[in-house]
């Protein structure tokens, strides 16, 4: 063996035999460093003939390069060995629970009063806002019930000591609205109403919502539609029937009650078919006297006006069963009932979550 | 309004079956509530005779009979004392249920000795309460049928929800008379329902009563007959039967007249025993205080509006809607007054309302009884009076006029089309309105008849056409469609609130509704209220709020209650104040912010400034000016004096309130542990200026920003707002931003002093910063620190 060889090999040992940095930093410092034995040899180069220099130059720097190649590979695998002993004991246990978010809900009152904006919003209804604390004339004599009218005895009505009320229905707001925007009108009006009545399927605060059109030529025939084309889409099915009875309120002429006919699934009431009937809506043709209080001529102007409780459309849609708990602040019951912000009820993505 | 079925065809001949009947009643618009057969029960119950009786080998009480239920012999284990052979009663094979208990009658063994069925009281069979014995039927009731059925008991009960417009139908025959227009069979002449020759008064040899009314205006017209040498007994069976069915109890013939002919024919009467009576009976106002003892057995105080019926002595009748007990008729009655009134309907309401008394005679008066009907009502009821109580009538008597005035409508047919959406050709409307009463003349005045008080338009007409006809009828009809796509139709205030609303909901508060009014004490704990319910429906509802934090802060202590660790609850609604309705939004954090962690440790709680990041994310969402904002002071009593504030954009305009819930006030509401709260006043944001959808050009800065530490010693009742903004505008050009990012107090911190230390970016504009540039900057943010009292520290 000659002895570029034999420093070669032993060398090369030295560095497979270091297990650690340090060890193998000694081993370079003792072949590469100034001093070393193959920096020695390249030394070496200088002083010898061309032709010496020729024969010898490459196999120096070989040695010189498999040397140094050997201790970058060896520093490599020493340090990735150390990087994983110290991720081995960086070891945690995945199934640890994370940090907790908390999850917020919006109310189903709430989710159900944009999806019916979103609806009517498609059929060109806007939405209309009026005063909880109304005056008689707005809640009462303006839509044909006078005092003795023996219709206020429906209304259970809560009074302030100066003679002002709480709205027992958003029907003033059709008043407010006929009495400030020029018809053509489309709104609705949705918001909280109160009735002096309290069991387990009526509060006292309670939401409705209220439909008006006034324009030129509408009929009993568009309100039908209207209903129909607002519960199927409420309802996103095509299987929605309507019932139209003739009923009575005093501020519509003709009147009209609505059932919509469902079927009992699981003790639950599914909207759709006509095997049963359940009372959903009042509606009718604005009477020609409200619509004169309004300042409007019902010679030129008529259309028609419906309301319904939102409380109850949400019920029906989602299956809640006790009114009562709407208005609890139950955590659990909000949770259960309620919506994600992200569930924004749009047309393309469908109003129902 | 309930009725019987049988009771119905009194009045209408049709052979229409009970359902079609209540589909028709409903699709006219007389809905039909419900329809209750009492014979559903009894159909498996039948006639059947004891053919023998013998003693039970086993026990002494008990029998074994032999009884034919129209199939041969039965064995029937029997134990009352009644069964003997030859007795006919009423039989339930097995198989029946027994509509008292709902027990299943099967074959059994009783003692030893097989029963096939059951002989039935009065009272299992919830006909009575007679239970000392099994129900003994006349010796020639047909063995074998059904008992039900030869009982009479087959009549459907249907109940009606009148609307209050059709005064007309508060009575049966009003009722007949809409299904006969409907095309349900023949009204039956009136005449012929009562068996009278003709409806014209019966005429009087004695004297007439002497009635008078002196209040024309509350009792336009009072007729009256008088009645002289009747029995009053009980009433016949064929009326007792009805009133029953109907849930009313027959009381004596006398009375039992006025409610039957109240419900037949929607036409109040009264009946007065004349020896009760002293001089005139007057229709009059009441005085002021007057009292009057009535038949319900309280006593009413009356006042100057309320129209009585009084002799000379007392007040005998709350006119129109309840008689009085002192001369109500008894067994012993033998003379008898009986008045047909007309009562003037908002005169009714009013008295009614005011005295908080309903009657079966309010609710007709109220509506408006047929003015035109007091001859023909007052005939039907002496006739009965006559028939069923024998005595001798009197002279009519009759003082004021009911309001017989007729009312015409002008109308045009095409209307049926333009309002009701049907058409409906003018010969078809034309009968329909004259089979429910009205006169059509050639050219469409339309008189009304005087029992439909209501229809006063032509829209009336159109419905009384449409309701005929029928709804289905009516075609959906889309309403017109705008072009293109649907415009946005929601308002700033309303985009604000569902921005506001997504945004809690998505920072993980939960939305509730709470109730708009408040206990008075919950009302006092933020400040009282400026509106108080006159009737409230219990003293928990009395106040309007002007705050939203009280109904959360009950519902977080509801939720505590239950156990909740924590409650993070939001509201948008209104706060009613004394000027206005104001929309706002309300955050109450109770309870724990974070449980206890593997990682974080203890449970962790709420602070005031998780209660001011929530209400800076609900105005940033709902638009507001955030950097602008102030934070100062006195967000009211019930926070925390010391940890609490206003977000306020100026002086003035106060956007929030946030901050620790005062310790008292959180007591008031039994909550424990600190509790965060904050309100945030959407109405009080300033609108946004929109200009369109383009935004400004995009120029981010070519040269790259740095920042600088600046710390300062500063007195301790520096807020580090006033600090921040100072440094932050001390160079306006240079400064993009300055950020708190320390507070100490303490070694090396001399008293009364706090060490802020504030992070200030600078942004180069046109060229990199030179040292000169830097050390200006510097001198200036220094500078404006030390107008507030800071010190930059070495």
């Amino acid at each position: 063996m000659t002895d570029l060889a034999k420093l070669e090999s032993e060398t090369l040992a030295a560095i497979a035999a270091a297990d650690t940095l340090d060890a193998l930093e000694t081993v370079r410092i003792a072949a590469l460093g100034k001093q070393g034995s193959v920096s020695a040899l390249l030394k070496t180069l200088g002083a010898m003939s061309p032709e010496e220099r020729q024969e010898k130059g490459p196999l120096i720097n070989g040695l010189r390069e498999a040397v140094s190649s050997a201790i970058s590979q060896k520093k490599a695998a020493l340090e990735a060995a150390l990087l994983n002993a110290r991720l081995a004991t960086e070891r945690l246990d995945m199934s640890l629970p994370a940090p907790e978010t908390p999850q917020g809900s919006v109310h189903p009152v709430s989710q159900v009063m944009d999806e019916l904006a979103e609806i009517f919003a498609d059929m060109g209804f806007a939405v209309a806002t009026g005063p909880e604390i109304e005056d008689d004339w707005h809640n009462f004599t303006a839509l044909n019930i006078p005092e003795t009218h023996p219709a206020r005895a429906m209304h259970d009505t809560f009074y302030f000591p100066d003679g002002k009320l709480l709205r027992t229905h958003t029907s003033p707001v059709q008043i407010r609205t006929m009495m400030n925007e020029e018809p053509p009108i489309r709104i609705i009006a949705p918001g909280r109403v109160y009735r002096s009545d309290s069991d387990a399927t009526h509060t006292p605060m309670f939401h409705q919502i209220e439909g008006l059109v006034i324009d030129k030529g509408i009929h009993l025939g568009h309100l039908k539609w209207t209903l129909e084309t607002f519960l199927k889409g409420f309802f996103e099915r095509d299987d929605v029937v309507l019932r139209l009875r003739p009923s009575y309120f005093p501020f519509t002429e003709p009147s009209v009650e609505v059932d919509v006919g469902y079927s009992e699934i699981n003790g639950k009431r599914v909207i759709g078919g006509s095997e049963k009937w359940m009372e959903v809506l009042g509606s009718g043709m604005v009477h020609p006297r409200v619509i004169a209080n309004c300042g409007l001529d019902p010679e030129i102007w008529q259309g028609f006006a419906f309301g319904t409780g939102v409380d109850r459309l949400a019920m029906l849609k989602y299956g809640m069963d006790d009114l009562r708990a709407f208005f609890d602040g139950d955590l659990r019951w909000l949770r259960h009932y309620g919506f994600s912000a992200l569930d924004v009820p749009t047309l393309s993505g469908g109003v129902g979550a | 309004m309930k009725f019987t079925l049988s009771w119905l065809k009194e009045h209408l001949v049709t052979d229409a079956d009970v359902t079609l009947v209540a589909e028709t009643l409903t699709r006219i618009g007389l809905e039909v509530e419900s329809v209750e057969n009492p014979a559903a029960s009894l159909a498996a119950f039948r006639i059947a005779r004891v053919l023998s009786a013998a003693p039970h080998p086993q026990a002494d009480k008990l029998q074994v009979l032999s009884v034919d239920a129209g199939d041969g012999p039965l064995q029937v284990v029997c134990g009352a004392p009644n069964a003997r052979a030859g007795l006919v009663g009423v039989f339930g094979a097995p198989g029946a249920v027994v509509p008292a208990n709902g027990m299943v009658l099967k074959v059994a063994a009783i003692r030893g000795v097989e029963s096939n069925g059951m002989m039935c009281s009065t009272r299992e069979l919830e006909l009575g309460d007679d239970h000392d014995g099994i129900i003994e039927l006349a010796a020639d009731a047909p063995v074998g049928t059904s008992f039900a059925e030869w009982a009479g008991l087959d009549d459907p009960v249907i109940d009606v929800a009148i609307t209050p417009n059709r005064q007309d139908c508060m009575g049966v025959r009003g009722i007949a008379r809409d299904l006969a227009a409907a095309g349900l069979g023949t009204l039956r002449p009136l005449a012929d329902v009562y068996r009278m020759d003709s409806l014209t008064p019966v005429a009087g040899t004695d004297a007439a009563p002497d009635v008078r009314t002196d209040d024309t205006e509350g009792c336009p017209a009072f007729f009256a007959q008088a009645v002289s040498g009747v029995t009053n007994g009980a009433s016949p069976k064929w009326m007792a039967d009805k009133l029953k069915a109907i849930g009313q109890k027959p009381i004596s013939m006398l009375v039992d007249i006025t409610n039957f002919v109240s419900v037949d024919l929607g036409r109040p009467l009264h009946v007065y025993d004349r020896a009760k009576l002293s001089g005139a009976l007057v229709a009059r106002k009441a005085r002021d205080g007057e009292q009057v003892l009535a038949l319900n057995g309280k006593t009413y105080t009356l006042d100057a509006s309320m129209t009585v019926i009084a002799d000379d002595e007392i007040v005998h009748d709350i006119g129109g809607i309840m008689g009085g007990e002192h001369s109500g008729v008894s067994a012993t009655t033998t003379d008898v007054l009986i008045e047909c009134a007309y009562f003037d309907p908002a005169h009714i309401a009013r008295t009614g309302q005011k005295l908080a008394l309903t009657s079966d005679a309010r609710q007709r008066f109220e509506r408006g009884v047929d003015p035109a009907f007091l001859d023909d009502g007052l005939a039907i009821a002496t006739k009965l009076v006559l028939d069923h109580c024998g005595g001798s009538p009197s002279a009519i008597a009759r003082s004021g006029q009911p309001p017989l005035g007729k009312r015409h409508v002008a109308y045009d047919p095409a209307l049926c089309t333009g309002l009701g959406g049907v058409t409906v050709a003018p010969d078809e409307q034309k009968q329909i309105l004259e089979n429910l009463g009205f006169s059509v003349n050639s050219d469409w005045q339309v008189e009304v008849p005087s029992w439909r008080r209501d229809v006063d338009g032509p829209a009336d007409l159109v419905e009384e056409v449409v309701r005929i006809i029928g709804l289905d009828a009516v075609k959906s009809t889309p309403l017109a469609r705008t072009d293109g796509v649907a415009r946005p139709t929601a308002t700033p205030a309303q985009m604000i609130e569902r921005k506001v609303r997504r945004t809690a909901a998505a920072r993980g508060l939960n939305e509730a509704i709470t109730w708009s009014f408040l206990s008075e004490r919950e009302a006092s704990a933020i400040g009282g209220g400026a509106w108080s319910l006159a009737n409230p429906i219990s003293e928990d509802m009395k106040v309007m709020r002007t705050s939203l934090l009280p109904g959360l802060l009950s519902a977080a202590r509801r939720n505590m209650d239950r156990g909740a660790t924590s409650a993070r609850l939001f509201e948008i609604g209104r706060r009613y104040l004394a000027e206005a309705e104001r929309a706002t939004v309300g955050v109450v954090l109770a309870g724990d912010k974070a449980p206890r962690g593997w990682a974080s440790g203890k449970a962790q709680k709420f602070d005031a400034f998780d209660a001011k990041a929530e209400v800076l994310a609900l105005l940033e969402a709902a638009g507001a000016p955030i950097a602008n904002l102030q934070v100062l002071g006195e967000a009211g009593e019930h926070y925390h004096p010391g940890q609490s504030g206003t977000l306020r954009l100026g002086p003035k305009t106060i956007l929030a309130s946030f901050g620790a819930l005062h310790p008292g006030t959180a007591r008031a509401f039994d909550l424990d542990g600190p509790v965060m709260v904050a309100e945030a006043y959407l109405d009080a944001i300033p609108a946004k200026r929109t200009s369109g959808f383009m935004r400004s050009d995009y120029r981010p800065p070519a040269l790259q920003a740095l920042t600088r530490d600046f710390a300062f010693l500063v007195p301790a009742d520096l807020t580090a707002d006033a600090l921040v903004r100072a440094v932050r505008g001390a160079d306006k050009v240079n400064i993009a931003a300055a950020r708190l990012f320390d507070r100490f107090a303490g070694p090396g911190v001399p008293d009364g002093q706090l060490s802020l230390a504030i992070e200030v970016t600078l942004q180069p504009q046109e060229k990199t910063f030179a040292e000169a540039d830097l050390s200006a900057i510097s001198d200036a943010v220094v500078a404006a620190a030390a107008k507030l009292g800071a010190v930059l520290r070495g």
